[in-house]
Parts: C-alpha cells; sequence; structure tokens
C-alpha cells in the first residue's frame, strides 16, 4: 500500500487539540475570540496617538520635552507588555496522549473497586497534601489528566492551563502561570500611563485655558476631551483590577482560587501556597524563574501513520462480558501494516503477558469502561452489570 | 544487525522474522530527540548486570527499531512540597523485575534535583527578572533563560541515562517536558528470553541459563 507523499511540514500546532488559533507558525498563541483584544488595541493606540498630537507639542514647549519622552517610553511599555500577554502560552498543559489515559483509567477502576450495579461511581478525585493542608486534585474529562494543583481548565480555550488564573477578553487569552506577571505588569503599566495622560490632559487644558479661556481651550485641542473621556473610564476599572491583582499576588493567591473561596479561612482551611510573607510571595511571582512552554508547537509532526487500532479485535480470554472494549488496558500494542498477519496471534499472547503485569488482579482488567465522561460511566457500569 | 526477534526460539512469530515495526515510534517522540539520538553500530555486546537482569537490548537504536512495545509507566509528581516539579520516588512494581530500586531512585532524585535549580528563587533569578523587565522582556529573544538551560541539561542527562541504564535493560525514558512534566514516561519493551509465552516477569526469573544463552545467540 503507498500513502500519498505530504512534501509539506506540518508542525505541532495545526494538530493541537484545543479551540487556540495560532499565528506566524505557530509561534503566536490566542483564543479564538479577538474582538476584544482589537478594541483594546484600538484604545491604547489611538488615546495614544491623540495624547501625542495634541498634548506633547504643547507640553514640550510650555513645560518639558522629557514629558513626551516619557510618555513614548510608557507606552512602549505597555504595548509590549499587552503582545506578551496575548501571544503568549499561558501555561496550557498537553492532554494525556492513550497510554497514559488509559494508565489513569485503570488507576481509578482499582481504586473504585466494584461499583454496585446501577450506582454512580464516585467522583474522580485524587487527595494531596501540600503543607498540612488536604488539596484535592480534580480529574478532567477532556484532557484526560488529573490535573495539578492551582489547574483549572478554561473552558472557552478547551484547555487545562497551570496556575489558571481567568481567562481574560480584554488580552484574548487566558492568564496562568506563564503570562501572570506580564498580564500584572500589563495593568499596572496602564494604570501608570492612564494617569500619567489624564493629568496631562488637565494640566493642557488649565494652562491653555488661563490663556484663552475654558470653551477656547477645549475648541482648540478636541482631541483631549475624548482622551479624558476614554481615561476617565479605564482609570477606574484599570487601578482597580491592578489594586485586586495587588492584593492576590501578596496572598499569593490566584482570580480563580478568591472567585471559588478556595482559601477564605472557612473549616480552617489556609493557603498552603502562602508563604505567609507578602515580600516573599510578591517575589516569588514577580520576581520566580520564567517557564517554558511545554506545549510544543513549532516541532514537526512524526509522519507515523500507526493507526490508533485498539485492539478491538482481540479476545480477551477471561471476558465473556458483551460490553464492546474501547481501549485495553495495558499493552497497546499496536499492530500496523508492518506486522505480518502471522504475528499478529501473537498479540494476544502478549496482552496475557502484559496484563499479568498489572496489579489487577480482578477481571475487570478487561472490563475497562470507554474513556468517557461521567454520565457514560454510569452506563457502562449498568452494562457491566446486565453482561453478568 | 538482525534483530532479536528473528530468532527461532520465539515460536509465537511462526520463525518469520519480523521487520522493524512502526510502533516505538508511535511513542511520539519530538524530531530533534530523534535527531540527537546516538545510532550506534557497534553490534551487541553482552552485559553482565546483576542479577538476571540482562535482556538483549544493548543499544537504544536496535531497541527502539526492532523491539515490541510491552508496557508503559507512568512516574507521577510529588506534590507535597507544593507545585514545585518533582517526581515520586516510589519504585513502580512493574519495574520490579526489570531494573534495581536503587539505580531507579537515583535517577528521579537527580531529575528532582534539576529541577529544583531550574525553579530556584535566589538571586540569580532576580536578577534574571529585573534585567528582563528592564528591557520589556525583549531579552529573552536573544538571551536563553536559566531554565530553558536547565532543561538542556535533563535532556542530556536523560539521553545518558537510557544509554548506560535503561537500554540495556530494555527501558526506555521520556523526558518529562514532552509530557507537559505531568510524568516520567518509562516504555518497558517486550523481553524475548524465552520461546514461552510466559510472562516476562517469570522469563527473567528463570534463571540465568536461559539468558547467557540468548546472550550468545544473541551476539554476532
Amino acid at each position: 500500500m503507498s500513502a500519498v507523499m505530504i512534501t509539506r511540514k506540518v508542525r505541532k500546532w495545526e494538530k493541537l487539540p484545543g479551540k487556540n488559533t495560532f499565528c506566524c507558525d505557530g509561534r503566536v498563541m490566542m483564543a479564538r475570540q479577538k474582538g476584544v483584544f482589537y478594541l483594546t488595541l484600538f484604545l491604547i493606540v489611538g488615546t495614544c496617538a491623540l495624547f501625542f498630537a495634541f498634548e506633547c507639542p504643547y507640553l514640550a514647549v510650555h513645560l518639558s520635552p522629557t514629558i513626551p519622552v516619557f510618555a513614548v517610553v510608557l507606552f512602549l511599555f505597555v504595548m509590549a507588555m499587552l503582545l506578551r500577554t496575548s501571544f503568549s502560552d499561558p501555561g496550557v498543559l498537553p492532554r494525556a496522549l492513550p497510554e497514559e489515559a488509559s494508565f489513569i483509567e485503570m488507576e481509578i477502576e482499582a481504586a473504585n473497586g466494584n461499583v454496585p450495579a446501577g450506582q454512580r461511581p464516585p467522583p474522580r478525585i485524587r487527595n494531596v497534601q501540600i503543607n498540612n493542608q488536604i488539596v484535592k486534585l480534580k480529574y478532567c474529562y477532556t484532557c484526560k489528566i488529573f490535573r495539578p494543583p492551582r489547574a483549572s481548565h478554561c473552558s472557552i480555550c478547551d484547555n487545562c492551563v497551570d496556575r489558571f488564573d481567568h481567562h481574560c477578553p480584554w488580552v484574548g487569552n487566558c492568564v496562568g502561570k506563564r503570562n501572570y506577571r506580564f498580564f500584572y505588569l500589563f495593568t499596572l503599566s496602564l494604570s501608570l500611563l492612564t494617569i500619567y495622560i489624564f493629568t496631562f490632559d488637565i494640566v493642557h487644558v488649565v494652562m491653555r485655558s488661563v490663556d484663552s479661556g475654558f470653551l477656547n481651550a477645549l475648541k482648540e485641542t478636541p482631541g483631549t476631551v475624548l482622551e479624558v473621556l476614554v481615561c476617565f473610564f479605564t482609570l477606574w476599572s484599570v487601578v482597580g483590577l491592578t489594586g485586586f491583582h495587588t492584593y492576590l499576588i501578596s496572598l499569593n493567591q490566584t482570580t480563580n482560587e478568591d472567585i471559588k473561596g478556595s482559601w477564605s479561612g472557612k473549616n480552617r482551611v489556609q493557603n498552603p501556597y502562602s508563604h505567609k510573607n507578602i515580600m516573599k510571595n510578591c517575589s516569588e511571582i514577580l520576581c520566580g524563574p520564567t517557564y517554558p512552554s511545554v506545549l510544543d508547537r513549532r516541532g514537526v509532526m512524526q509522519q507515523d501513520d500507526s493507526p490508533s487500532l485498539t485492539t478491538a479485535a482481540t479476545p480477551s480470554s477471561t471476558s465473556d462480558s458483551t460490553v464492546p472494549q474501547t481501549t485495553k488496558p495495558t499493552a497497546p500494542l499496536i499492530p500496523n501494516e508492518h506486522t505480518p498477519d502471522d504475528a499478529k496471534p501473537s498479540i494476544a499472547t502478549s496482552t496475557e503477558i502484559s496484563t499479568s503485569l498489572t496489579e489487577e488482579s480482578e477481571s475487570t482488567a478487561h472490563k475497562v469502561p470507554p474513556l468517557a465522561s461521567p454520565e457514560t460511566d454510569v452506563e457502562a457500569s449498568i452494562a457491566k452489570a446486565a453482561a453478568h | 544487525m538482525t534483530s532479536i526477534l528473528s530468532s527461532t526460539r520465539t515460536s509465537t512469530r511462526g520463525g518469520a522474522s519480523t521487520p522493524p515495526r512502526d510502533s516505538p515510534t508511535a511513542l511520539s517522540h519530538t524530531s530533534h530527540e530523534n535527531d540527537s539520538l546516538h545510532l550506534s553500530h557497534h553490534g551487541t555486546h553482552r552485559l553482565s548486570s546483576p542479577g538476571n537482569m540482562a535482556t538483549e537490548f544493548h543499544n537504544l537504536h536496535e531497541m527502539r527499531h526492532s523491539a515490541a512495545l510491552a508496557n508503559k509507566v507512568f512516574i507521577q509528581r510529588d506534590y507535597s512540597q507544593g507545585t514545585a516539579c518533582r517526581f515520586q520516588t516510589k519504585f513502580p512494581l512493574e519495574l520490579n523485575s526489570r531494573m534495581e530500586q536503587a539505580l531507579f531512585a537515583e535517577t528521579v532524585k537527580t531529575l528532582n534535583s534539576y529541577y529544583a535549580e531550574a525553579e530556584k528563587v535566589g538571586g540569580q533569578s532576580y536578577l534574571e527578572g529585573c534585567l528582563a523587565c528592564a528591557t520589556a522582556y525583549i531579552i529573552f529573544l536573544c538571551l536563553e533563560t536559566r531554565y530553558e538551560k536547565v532543561l538542556k541539561k535533563i535532556s542530556g542527562y536523560i539521553q545518558e541515562q537510557n544509554e548506560k541504564v535503561y537500554a540495556p535493560r530494555g527501558l526506555l525514558l521520556t523526558d518529562p517536558v514532552e509530557r507537559g512534566t505531568r510524568v516520567i514516561e518509562i516504555s518497558v519493551f517486550e523481553d524475548h528470553c524465552s520461546g514461552s509465552s510466559s510472562p516476562s516477569s517469570s522469563c527473567n526469573a528463570s534463571g540465568g541459563s536461559s539468558s547467557t544463552s540468548s546472550g550468545d545467540r544473541g551476539s554476532r
């Protein structure tokens, strides 16, 4: 059999699950809805353009030339932080590959034991002790992993993000472990820029009013009115947001945890991640290591054509259930076109070899339900019961 | 370099030599890892490791391209000290027959120490952070972060461990960064030291005679 030769290199970002959009051949990663991000860009660039057009010539002459210079520096910093937040990988956790997913399923089955017929299996939770605090790790049915502590699944981007803070539509991306400091610096510098522009707008109008009266001053610089309007509304929201995140950083909490009230102090639950020292908390987040992305976006896809034929064709010798098995617990020996036909029966024997290696002693080893959501778990367990 | 699988001992294969399988590549190793792999064609050499651990997989290339994957073991993260990257040192029972616990513990401890070094919040990370902030993080387009440097060291270490310790035992470590630093994946390859369809654990335990005789046949 001959395969069509694909001469174009396929990079991994093209095959990544999740609802992200990628640009520049995988270098840029954003959420799908970018409309609000464009609005943010427009507001910032537009307001600053008006500032440079109307305020700066007057103030540079009448007050000091350093005013526009500092405004330029601040503007560039704000843009850099915004683009860095929007375009970088927030800390997406790659989904589990089939072998890892089935390994986890097996462990869950082993932990749950035999679920009585018709009953919903217990929720998939792992308890972990961190700094004398029990933290519950939840299972993500989409990514098929137990989420690390502080990770959460973003439904908008359809990814599990490490140290998930929130999904920010203004920035067009999730805010997570890797881009939280850029997001914070963006809000901080934008607050400073807004205050700066607002202040010098007032100064400008006042200075002109002294010369030619208030209404004439406004007629001379119509842009100033627009700037003041934008800055006034931005000020309240952005400065408030910066203050809120400063509070979160000093307590080493994420927005997600704050909203859910995870460490609100009820039942003597305390934040196990906090160093109990504001300086230490701040330095960890702002001066901590810059984590590299674990999502390989620009790697080249392997052109392997091993089909994911999970051994549905291989009869399991100990099982007589009629439950359709879509996955095998272990030994995902994948027959492909290179396996000669006479070697295929050996896969059955090696399946037996590997299943004997597993910890499963019950025959439930061969009755693993399909990797699915909790609803189908119930159906599978009912079907299992029916098969007896 | 005929693969071990072609030996007539494995009656289940019907005596036909199995051509190189694509299934090891289904482990989805990235292309850069394949490039860095040493394709050593030294032929096989017998390793006498303690106990009955001698298997026929003597170099990485041969194992990857001719061995059949039996199982994968996943070493999970250890969150007892927070969200820092650490792996559990608990010895998985599936590897009980394949390698010594001490070697495994040493590998995981070394990896943990590398990750701790990468994530250390100290003088150097402050300096790096402040410098980067002052340049609006543009400097990271030219310089490599400390974490990236340590990740390179880690991949070199894993490569070395695979060649020296794991491949001779029919095992293969996958760099955790390829799994999102969630797990250390250890691929367990099939062990064909006897013709029976008995589990490989009992095959290893069946005595040195079978492994030495297979070693004789395996050598070129």
